[in-house]
């Protein structure tokens, strides 16, 4: 009798298993994309015909599928900063490069995206730039955006620096920041603002132009 | 970095735009590529198969023949294509690893041609991926033991160098090293079979004399029984002595199972040796006889079967432990409703619940003695009941038992391959992450010393002693830098970190004298006037709590000693970092006025013309990343005077 028991008890766990792995198997499956046509995208962006190529035989080799989900991109950007934690941050990049709000990154966005940093104008740069900041976008980056933004770029460089990270070390630069930044002193930037103090900074214009060859 | 990833490169690199903004100085310049080739199709030939593949597939892994030049060697003219004379199958799965980034094992493949392989196209087999990587080492491990099994035989004769308590202990454990423990091994089974048979033949009636009935052997045959006895025990306390002193942990040998029932078995005879002949306690000492048949389980040290057994109920314990109870239950249901069902009867066996078990338990392991019937109607039906359902109690468990025992054996096995695996991967890991980020340290000290060594105008040959690097690497390494340089931090390795911790625990007050490095502001230490710490190499001799920063480090062209350190007044941090936001075009050319500091003396065993002034370089080094070609140095360089010191050379990024 007791082992009667024992086996019904076994029973249940097995079934629920199978349901939900085929319901699993159905979903992957189905998630595949195919990119619009290469005069099509050559026209939306700013690239030439082979560059396209090369972008899309990179990205297709990581993502057969043809579509990034947050998970993979955290996995990829995570590669190129051994030392520290680089989720948050992609978790933030992938947010501002799928542009849809459709939880995957297609072929598409990401070349947009690209377009946008590599050969945009400085101005549709400080734009991008803004929009990854601005997390709700809601066009203001308040002061709890920013540290969350800061917070997620210190973390990539890890534990082992020099000088030693500190707690308060981002909230300082959060407030450097917006010391620089926020011009009326009424706690956000707007985009006016942003692109206004970043237009008049020279570093940050140099630095704009740094990445421009790339491709 | 994984170079499975390079091609997401170019976009990790876009995406650093994100933190311009943020950033407080400039960032270093990037490498330029000079090397403004179409991409083209190689044709490799390989035994007659040819693969054609992009250059820069094969170009991810520069450290393998096929991404090196060494496939040059290769080249043929006439056909303009590489040919190897190798195995084309196997070389499949070399290809796809420059395309994909995974390397996989064929399974059908011979695991050492296959080894073959990789070690000519250099491929370290440790980046198997996970897929394969189980199979890839259980294969190897057999491989290996197949090879082993012969050279074993000769291993053991040479084991002359182990101690006696260890010999002791081997011969204990594997009777078959050696004749003696082998004889050993044989006299001890034999002395428990002895004493096994004797105490059983103790209780068989042997022949009676004229006037006395029946008695037991072991009464008439006193002397006898009790001499073998003796010597029965006398052999297994010396065995146990002798295991005990051989044992490697005498501790953990009197907890293990074996020594406790050797225990078990002497233990009798010797409480009985101390009992004088009592009559109130010869009966407790009759019972203690009893353990005496616990000598039968030492045959388990001889015998792998009954290990076995154990081990399996051991690991069934559970599973036995909830039949037991389910048991216990249905015989207390059955019990309580036959006595009730009885209970109207006369002269009935079932006299209470208790009374019942018995006629429970015989009848629904279907043994029915007969001993108890049940009389009344009522009582045959639940009686029929209970034999029926014992007839299901009893049958069913046994097959759950078998295949829970066989599923947890193996799933105990795969358990513990796959926690050794585990950390096996996490390992790989680790060590993958850490390469890659040493890698990026290493460069920052090969681009010091090019600096250096530009700036010095040393001869050329000390420039090849630096590896160079890739783009690819040069590309990534320039990426973690302007991370650097928008954080104001410094990547450095785990040593370097713990020192910095030791030396901050240490540091009591920022004095006039050159101090450590604190945790002040680390914000402004960036821009130009901080002086950076060269991480010195781990073979440097730094002492750790030294307060004075002042380093000099004899020793190869690659080891910069460590200086620096702080140059900055902790007072007048606050005051300049108002001055900061403001101080943009100034960035170059903040002064060290305040600074006393550096004590930075590279020494460097080539140039002697620099020592004369009393000056290895001093002052505070700016990192830069390695030079474009071409771009001369001298207008980066500034110097200007500050402090008591001597000429401060600063080298500063455009």
């Amino acid at each position: 009798m007791g082992a009667l028991m024992v086996i019904f008890s076994l029973q249940p766990k097995q079934r629920r298993k199978t349901t939900d792995s085929v319901e699993d198997e159905l979903e992957l499956s189905a998630v595949r994309h195919r990119p619009e046509g290469l005069e099509q995208l050559e026209a939306q962006t700013r690239f030439s015909r082979k560059e396209l190529q090369i972008l899309y035989r990179g990205f297709k080799n990581e993502c057969p599928s043809g579509v990034v989900n947050e998970d993979t991109f955290k996995d990829i950007y995570a590669q190129f900063f051994p030392q520290g934690d680089a989720s948050t941050y992609a978790h933030f990049l992938f947010n501002a490069f799928d542009t849809d709000h459709n939880g995957s990154v297609s072929f598409e966005d990401f070349v947009m995206g690209l377009s946008i940093l590599l050969r945009g104008t400085v101005q549709e740069k400080l734009i991008w730039a803004f929009n990854l900041y601005d997390i709700n976008k809601d066009g203001y980056i308040t002061k709890e955006e920013m540290l969350d933004i800061m917070k997620a770029i210190y973390d990539m460089m890890g534990k082992c620096t020099y000088p030693v990270l500190k707690e308060e070390t981002p909230r300082q630069h959060v407030e450097v920041f917006f010391q620089k930044m926020d011009k009326n002193k009424d706690g956000v930037v707007t985009i006016d603002e942003f692109i206004d103090c970043c237009q008049n900074d020279e570093n940050i214009m140099r630095s704009m132009h740094l990445f421009e060859n790339v491709l | 970095m994984a170079t499975g990833v390079a091609a997401w490169l170019p976009f990790a690199r876009a995406a650093a735009i994100g933190w311009m903004p943020v950033a407080n100085c400039p960032m270093p310049i990037a490498p330029r590529d000079n090397s403004k080739k179409q991409d083209e199709l190689i044709i490799l030939n390989v035994s007659g198969r040819r693969f054609q593949t992009w250059r820069t597939t094969l170009d991810r892994y520069p450290d393998t023949l096929l991404g090196s030049s060494e496939k040059d060697f290769f080249y043929n003219e006439e056909t303009k294509e590489y040919f190897f004379d190798r195995d084309p199958d196997a070389f499949r799965s070399i290809l796809n690893f420059y395309r994909t980034g995974k390397l996989h094992y064929p399974r059908h493949e011979c695991i050492s041609a296959y080894d073959e392989e990789l070690t000519f196209f250099g491929i370290i087999p440790e980046i198997i991926g996970d897929c394969c990587y189980e199979e890839y080492k259980d294969r190897k491990r057999e491989n290996l033991e197949r090879l082993q099994d012969d050279q074993e035989e000769n291993k053991d004769l040479k084991q002359s160098n182990l101690n006696f308590r260890e010999t002791m202990w081997r011969a204990f454990e594997n009777p078959h090293t050696s004749t003696l423990a082998l004889v050993f091994y044989y006299v001890t089974g034999f002395f428990i079979a002895i004493s096994v048979i004797t105490n059983v033949v103790e209780t068989v009636p042997c022949g009676s004399t004229t006037n006395q009935k029946d008695m037991p052997c072991g009464e008439r045959y006193t002397v006898a029984f009790f001499c073998i006895d003796t010597a029965c025990v006398m052999i297994f306390t010396v065995e146990y002595l002798m295991r005990l002193f051989a044992a490697p942990s005498r501790y953990r040998f009197m907890r293990s199972v074996m020594s406790i029932i050797d225990v078990v078995a002497i233990l009798p005879y010797y409480i009985g040796l101390v009992m004088t002949n009592n009559e109130d306690v010869s009966g407790a000492f009759v019972t203690l006889r009893v353990f005496r048949v616990f000598r039968i389980f030492k045959f388990s040290r001889h015998s792998q079967g009954l290990r076995i057994l154990g081990y399996t109920l051991k690991s069934c314990a559970s599973e036995l432990g909830f039949l037991l109870f389910s048991l216990t239950m249905a015989i207390i249901i059955f019990a309580t409703v036959m006595f009730y069902a009885e209970k109207g009867s006369s002269s009935s066996k079932f006299t209470s619940i208790p009374a019942s078990f018995w006629y429970t338990i015989v009848t629904m392991t279907t043994l029915g003695y007969g001993d108890m019937v049940p009389k009344t109607i009522a009582g045959k039906i639940f009686g029929s009941i209970c034999s029926l359902s014992g007839v299901l109690v009893i049958a069913l468990p046994v097959p759950v038992i078998v295949s829970n025992f066989s599923r947890i054996y193996h799933q105990n096995q795969r358990a513990d391959k796959r926690r050794a695996q585990k950390k096996a991967r996490l390992t790989r890991i680790r060590i993958a992450k850490s390469s890659s980020a040493n890698a990026f340290l290493q460069g920052k000290r090969n681009g010091l010393i090019n600096e250096l060594l530009e700036l010095t105008g040393t001869d050329n040959d000390d420039q090849k002693l630096i590896r160079t690097i890739s783009l690819l690497e040069s590309q990534h390494h320039h990426l973690l830098h302007c991370l650097e340089k928008t954080t104001a931090h410094e990547f450095v390795d785990e040593q370097m970190y713990e020192q910095n911790c030791l030396e901050t625990a240490l540091q009591t007050y920022p004095s006039h004298s050159p101090s450590i490095a604190s945790q002040d502001s680390p914000v402004v230490s960036c821009c130009g006037c901080g002086a950076k710490r060269n991480a010195p190499l781990p073979n440097a001799s730094l002492p750790p709590a030294n307060p004075i920063p002042t380093h000099h480090h004899q020793g190869p062209l690659q080891e910069l000693s460590a200086l620096h350190i702080q140059s900055r007044d902790p007072l007048s941090h606050t005051t300049s970092r108002s001055k900061l936001n403001l101080k943009t075009d100034d960035s170059n050319r903040i002064n060290c006025k305040s600074g006393r500091i550096t004590t930075a003396i590279i020494s460097l065993p080539t140039p002697p013309a620099l020592t004369p002034d009393g000056d290895g370089l001093h002052g505070p080094l700016q990192r830069r990343v390695p030079l474009p070609p071409g771009r001369p140095a001298a207008p980066s360089i500034q110097t200007t005077t500050s402090s008591a010191e001597t000429n401060i050379v600063k080298v500063s990024a455009l």
